[in-house]
C-alpha cells in the first residue's frame, strides 16, 4: 500500500515523468537496434531469394547457364543506380535483366526487366511495391495479368511515341482508378530498353566474374 | 463474467471500434476496396491491438498520466516496427501479402483510442479480450464495407482471397458479373457505404428500441 502511495507522488514529479518518457524512448530504441540487427540478414537474404525467384521469371531456363545474380553490372539510367545482371549460356551472353526503380503512387517500384540479346523484352516483373490494395496493385502478377503485355515488345513495338498507357495516347492499359502506377511502369520498361540499346556493347565486353 | 460478456458486446457492435467510435477512418477508406483487403488489414490490426493493449495494461502502474500519450505512441509504433521486422525476416510469404497493411497500421488511431481509454485502466486479462473484442469488431465492418464496394464496383466478392488465405480458401473467390460501378472502388466509394452502414444500424437500434418500449408498456 504504502508502495502504492510513494508511486503516486513520484508520478506527480516532472523528473519522474521526464525520467518516464526518456526511459520508454530509450527501451523502445534499443529493442528496434536489436530486432534490426537480428532480421537485416534473413530480410536480405529473403530478397535475394526473391530476386533469383524474379529473374527466373523473366530469363528462359534455357537461355542461360550461369548465376545471373552474381553476374552484375552496376550502370546508371540517368539519375538512376540499376543493376543489370547478365545472363550467359556457355560463357556467350543471352540477354540481361535489368533491376530498376520507378516513382509510383505510393513510393517507389522495383521491377526486373528481362531484355534479350535482339533488344526485346523477355519479361516484366514487379519485385516490391506500396501501391494501393485494390487499385494500383495490378501491377503484380498474382492480382493481374497487366504486365505480360510487355512481353516480345521492342523500341519500335509499339513506336517511341505509343510507348506510353492509353490515357497518353499509348498502347498500353491503365487501371481503372489508377494512372500513375502503370504509367511509371511503362516509362520505367521503355527507359531500361534504351539503356540497355544504349550501353549493351560495354556490359558483355567483360568477362563472366562467377 | 458479465464483465467479459459486456467486453466483446462493446467490440462487436455497441461501441464499435468504426460503426460507433468512427475511429481507424484512414485504413477503413484506404484499403476496403476489396472483402479481402479489408480481411487483411482486420486480422493484422486484430493482432497489433491484442499486443498494444496487453503491453499498455502491464506497465499502467509506472506510466505517469502527464505523460501518457508519448509513451502510447511509442510503445505503439516501436511494436508495429518490431511486427514489420520479424514478419519480413521469418514469415516472408505472408509478409509479401500483409506487408502492405502493417505500415498502415501505425496511422490507426483506434489502436491508441484503446490503450487511452480501456487499456491504460484495466487489468491486462480485460485488457486482452477488449482488444480481440474491439479488433474482431474492425474486421467484420472492413469485410463488410470491402465487400459491399468489391461487389459494386468489381463485381467480384473475396478477389484474391487464396492469396491472403492459402490455396484452400479459393472457393470464396466468386465472379458475379462484369464491370461495376468504378465509383465504388475509389475513396467516394467508401464513404458511400460507411454512410450507409453507419445509417442502417440507427435504423437497427432505433428500431429495436421502439420494440422494447413497447414491450416495456404492455407489461
Amino acid at each position: 500500500m504504502s508502495g502504492h502511495r510513494l508511486l503516486d507522488r513520484l508520478h506527480a514529479t516532472i523528473p519522474f515523468q521526464a525520467g518516464m518518457l526518456a526511459l520508454t524512448v530509450m527501451l523502445a530504441t534499443a529493442s528496434l537496434a536489436l530486432a534490426d540487427r537480428l532480421t537485416r540478414r534473413p530480410i536480405a537474404e529473403a530478397i535475394a531469394e526473391d530476386t533469383r525467384r524474379s529473374l527466373a521469371q523473366v530469363l528462359p531456363a534455357d537461355s542461360y547457364d550461369n548465376d545471373p545474380t552474381r553476374d552484375i553490372v552496376h550502370a546508371r539510367d540517368g539519375d538512376l543506380a540499376v543493376t543489370v545482371h547478365v545472363a550467359r549460356r556457355a560463357g556467350v551472353p543471352t540477354g540481361v535483366v535489368i533491376a530498376t526503380r520507378a516513382r509510383g503512387y505510393g513510393g517507389e517500384i522495383g521491377l526486373v526487366v528481362g531484355v534479350s540479346r535482339d533488344q526485346r523484352v523477355l519479361g516484366v516483373r514487379i519485385t516490391r511495391h506500396a501501391e494501393t490494395p485494390g487499385l494500383g496493385d495490378k501491377i503484380e502478377l498474382a492480382k493481374s495479368d497487366w504486365v505480360h503485355s510487355f512481353a516480345g515488345r521492342h523500341l519500335a513495338d509499339p513506336d517511341a511515341a505509343r510507348w506510353a498507357v492509353r490515357k497518353d495516347g499509348g498502347e498500353f492499359d491503365q487501371f481503372a482508378g489508377a494512372t500513375i502506377t502503370p504509367r511509371a511502369v511503362v516509362a520505367a520498361v521503355k527507359s531500361s530498353l534504351e539503356l540497355y540499346r544504349r550501353e549493351h556493347h560495354e556490359w558483355f565486353a567483360r568477362r563472366d566474374p562467377s | 463474467m458479465s464483465d467479459y460478456r459486456r467486453i466483446l458486446r462493446d467490440g462487436l457492435w455497441d461501441n464499435n471500434m468504426i460503426s460507433s467510435q468512427l475511429l481507424a477512418m484512414c485504413p477503413a477508406m484506404a484499403v476496403t476496396a476489396t472483402a479481402t483487403n479489408g480481411l487483411g488489414m482486420g486480422l493484422a490490426t486484430t493482432a497489433v491491438l491484442v499486443a498494444a493493449n496487453t503491453l499498455v495494461a502491464s506497465v499502467r502502474h509506472l506510466v505517469p498520466t502527464s505523460v501518457r500519450i508519448p509513451i502510447f505512441i511509442v510503445l505503439i509504433a516501436s511494436l508495429v516496427t518490431l511486427v514489420d521486422l520479424a514478419l519480413n525476416a521469418w514469415l516472408h510469404e505472408l509478409y509479401k501479402v500483409l506487408g502492405l497493411f502493417i505500415a498502415l497500421i501505425v496511422v490507426n488511431c483506434g489502436i491508441l483510442g484503446r490503450a487511452e481509454s480501456f487499456a491504460s485502466k484495466s487489468t491486462v486479462s480485460r485488457a486482452i479480450v477488449d482488444g480481440l473484442a474491439m479488433g474482431i469488431g474492425f474486421t467484420w465492418v472492413m469485410v463488410a464495407i470491402g465487400a459491399v464496394r468489391e461487389v459494386l464496383g468489381s463485381g467480384t466478392l473475396f478477389a484474391q482471397a487464396h492469396l491472403l488465405l492459402g490455396p484452400a480458401f479459393g472457393f470464396l473467390e466468386l465472379e458475379l458479373f462484369d464491370g461495376g460501378a468504378l465509383l465504388m472502388v475509389l475513396p467516394p466509394g467508401g464513404f458511400l457505404v460507411l454512410g450507409g452502414l453507419l445509417a442502417a444500424k440507427r435504423v437497427l437500434e432505433a428500431s429495436r428500441q421502439r420494440r422494447g418500449a413497447v414491450a416495456a408498456q404492455s407489461a
